[in-house]
C-alpha cells in the first residue's frame, strides 16, 4: 500500500472511532439517552472501550491470515481509542456513579470485585498507551516493546470479566465478547503452541 | 505534515484530474464508512433513536381522592411529597424479563401484549378460594391513588402515582385459615403472549412471595393503574404488587396466581442467586448487594444520586414487621 493509502487509512479508523462519542454526545444533548442516562454513558464508553481492544486485538491474525501487513499500522490508533473509551468510562463512573468524591470511588473499588478487574484493564492500558510512540518503541527496542505491549490480553480479559460480573442476568453479550476474545486469543496460543513464530510478528514500523 | 507530491509542471492536468478524482471517491468512502459506524452503534445502542411513545391505557373511573395532606398528617406513608417521575420513563425504563432484558426494550416487546379474559385464582389455605375475573378483582375495592418511592435493586429509584388498594382486602375476601403464614404468587406463563419465555434467563413463571404480615400491611398495594389509567403492558398489566418498602422484583407483575400457604414459598430471583437476592428483600442501605452499593440511587430524572433510605423511607411504617431480625441474614 502507498504512503498516502495509508494515511487515508488512519483518517478512516480516527474519524470513524469518534463516531460513537459524536453520536452519544449528540444523544446526551437532545436527552435521547433514555430514562437513566448516567448508567447509559457509563456502560457505552465501556462497551465501546471492549470494541476497540477486540479490534486492536484482531489486527495481528487478520493480517497474517490476510496477508495485509498494512494493517498493523491502524493497531496503535485502535489501541489508543480503546484507552481512550477506557477513560471516559472511568470518569464517567467517577463522576455520575460517585459524585467526583475521590474517597467514595476508592473505597468501592476496593469492596467491589468487578471493579478490581476494571480497574486492573484500565492501569495496565496506561503504560501500553505511554509507550506507543515511535519514540519509545526505539527507546525499548522491538523485543522488549513487544514483551511489554503483551499486557494487553490481560487487559482485555480482565475487561471482559469485568462486564460479565456487573450484569445481572442477562450475560449473552459478555459472552459474544468473551468468544471472540477467545478465538483471538485462541489464535496466538495456536502460533505459539505450533512454534512458528511467524515472521510478520514485529513491532509496527517505526 | 509532508508536503504533498509536488507536481511536475507539464504533468499537471492529468494529475490534478487524477487527484480529484481520488479525493471525492476517499471523501465517499470515509462518509460511507462513518454513516456504516454509525448505524452500527444505534443498532447496539438503540436507545438515542425512541422518542416519546404516548402510553394509551384506559382512564381509572372513581379513584378515592387522594388527600396528600391528611395521608401526611396521618404517617401512613400513602402520599409521599417528592417530584413524581414523569410518565414517558415510567413506562420505558422496566425491568419485565419476560419481554426483554433490555429496561428500554420492554415497552417495545410489550406492546401488543392482550389481558382480555384475565382470571386470577385465589387459593391455598383459605375457606373460600376462588378464581376471580378481573373485573370482580378490580370491583373489589374502590381504586386509591398511592404515591410511593419504587427502588430497583439495582440502584435507581422513581417515585410513581399507582392505583389499587391494599391487597389485604383481597385476601380478607378469601378467608384466609389461620395455618396461611405467606403469600405465594405467580405471574403468566405464556410464551406465545410474553416472547422472552422462549430463553432461558429465569426459570419461568416467575414467582413471588410475602410474609402473611407483610402481604396484609396496608402499604401493600395490589395495583391496576398508574397516573390515573390502567397498568400498560409494559408496568404489569392488568394487575401488581408494588410493596413500596421492597426492591422493586417483589413486586411480581401480571399476575395470575395468589395462594395461601404455609410455608415460606421460593421466589424467583432468590432462586436464581441465592446469595445475591433474598426472600425479604427490604431496602436497605447499610446491607450491599455482594456485587454493589446499595448506599446510594439514581433517581430518575434527578442529576446527582441519592442516599437510600431505611426501608425506601417506610421504616415508620413497616419497621416493626422486623424487630429483632438480623436484617444481614435476612436480606
Amino acid at each position: 500500500m502507498k504512503e498516502s493509502d495509508i494515511r487515508f487509512a488512519k483518517l478512516l479508523v480516527l474519524i470513524n472511532g469518534f463516531v460513537p462519542l459524536a453520536l452519544l454526545m449528540w444523544d446526551q444533548s437532545h436527552h435521547r439517552l433514555g430514562a437513566n442516562p448516567q448508567n447509559f454513558l457509563i456502560l457505552t464508553t465501556g462497551m465501546m472501550a471492549l470494541i476497540f481492544l477486540v479490534l486492536t486485538l484482531a489486527v495481528t491474525p487478520l493480517r497474517q491470515l490476510g496477508g495485509w501487513n498494512w494493517l498493523i499500522q491502524l493497531r496503535r490508533m485502535l489501541g489508543l481509542y480503546a484507552f481512550f473509551y477506557a477513560c471516559l468510562h472511568f470518569l464517567c463512573f467517577f463522576s455520575l456513579d460517585r459524585g467526583f468524591n475521590l474517597s467514595s470511588t476508592i473505597n468501592e473499588i476496593i469492596k467491589r470485585k468487578y471493579l478490581w478487574f476494571g480497574v486492573t484493564a484500565l492501569l495496565l492500558m496506561v503504560p501500553l498507551a505511554i509507550t506507543s510512540t515511535n519514540g519509545m518503541i526505539k527507546r525499548l527496542g522491538g523485543k522488549r516493546w513487544r514483551a511489554l505491549h503483551r499486557l494487553v490480553y490481560v487487559a482485555a480479559i480482565a475487561g471482559v470479566i469485568h462486564y460479565y460480573m456487573q450484569v445481572k442476568a442477562d450475560v449473552r453479550l459478555p459472552l459474544v465478547f468473551a468468544s471472540v476474545l477467545a478465538v483471538l486469543l485462541g489464535y496466538r496460543g495456536w502460533n505459539h503452541w505450533q512454534g512458528q513464530k511467524p515472521k510478520t510478528v514485529a513491532a509496527p514500523k517505526v | 505534515m509532508k508536503v504533498p507530491n509536488k507536481i511536475h509542471p507539464n504533468e499537471i492536468t492529468p494529475l490534478a484530474v487524477y487527484f480529484n478524482r481520488r479525493n471525492f471517491i476517499r471523501a465517499g468512502v470515509l462518509a460511507a464508512s462513518a454513516v456504516a459506524t454509525g448505524v452500527a452503534y444505534r443498532k447496539l445502542n438503540p436507545v438515542g433513536t425512541t422518542t416519546a411513545t404516548p402510553v394509551q391505557t384506559a382512564k381509572i373511573e372513581g379513584i378515592a381522592t387522594n388527600a396528600p395532606a391528611a395521608a401526611v398528617a396521618e404517617n401512613t406513608g400513602f402520599h409521599i411529597d417528592e417530584t413524581q417521575t414523569s410518565l414517558q420513563d415510567i413506562t420505558h425504563y422496566n425491568n419485565f424479563y419476560e419481554f426483554s432484558t433490555d429496561k428500554e426494550e420492554v415497552a417495545v416487546a410489550a406492546a401488543n401484549f392482550k389481558t382480555d379474559g384475565w382470571k386470577v385464582s385465589v387459593e391455598g389455605l383459605c375457606n373460600k378460594p376462588k378464581v376471580f375475573d378481573l373485573d370482580d378483582i378490580l370491583k373489589l375495592s374502590a381504586p386509591e391513588e398511592r404515591v410511593y418511592r419504587m427502588r430497583c435493586v439495582e440502584g435507581w429509584s422513581l417515585v410513581v402515582p399507582w392505583v389499587g388498594y391494599s391487597l389485604s382486602k383481597l385476601l380478607a375476601a378469601v378467608d384466609p385459615l389461620s395455618g396461611a403464614k405467606y403469600v405465594a404468587f405467580e405471574t403468566l406463563l405464556d410464551p406465545a403472549r410474553m416472547p422472552n419465555q422462549t430463553t432461558g434467563v429465569l426459570d419461568w413463571p416467575y414467582v413471588e412471595g410475602l410474609r402473611m404480615d407483610e402481604a396484609m400491611h396496608p402499604l401493600t398495594l395490589l395495583t391496576s393503574g398508574l397516573y390515573g389509567h390502567s397498568l400498560p403492558p409494559q408496568d404489569g398489566a392488568p394487575i401488581r404488587l408494588i410493596i413500596p418498602w421492597k426492591y422493586g422484583f417483589k413486586g411480581i407483575k401480571s399476575i395470575v396466581k395468589i395462594k395461601l400457604v404455609a410455608d415460606q414459598p421460593r421466589t424467583t430471583w432468590s432462586d436464581y442467586a441465592p446469595r445475591e437476592y433474598g426472600f425479604y428483600a427490604n431496602v436497605n442501605p447499610t446491607v450491599d448487594h455482594p456485587r454493589w452499593s446499595q448506599a446510594t440511587e439514581q433517581r430518575i430524572g434527578e442529576s446527582g444520586r441519592r442516599k437510600t433510605l431505611m426501608f425506601n423511607g417506610y421504616a415508620d411504617q413497616v419497621g416493626h414487621l422486623y424487630a429483632g431480625m438480623d436484617l444481614r441474614k435476612n436480606f
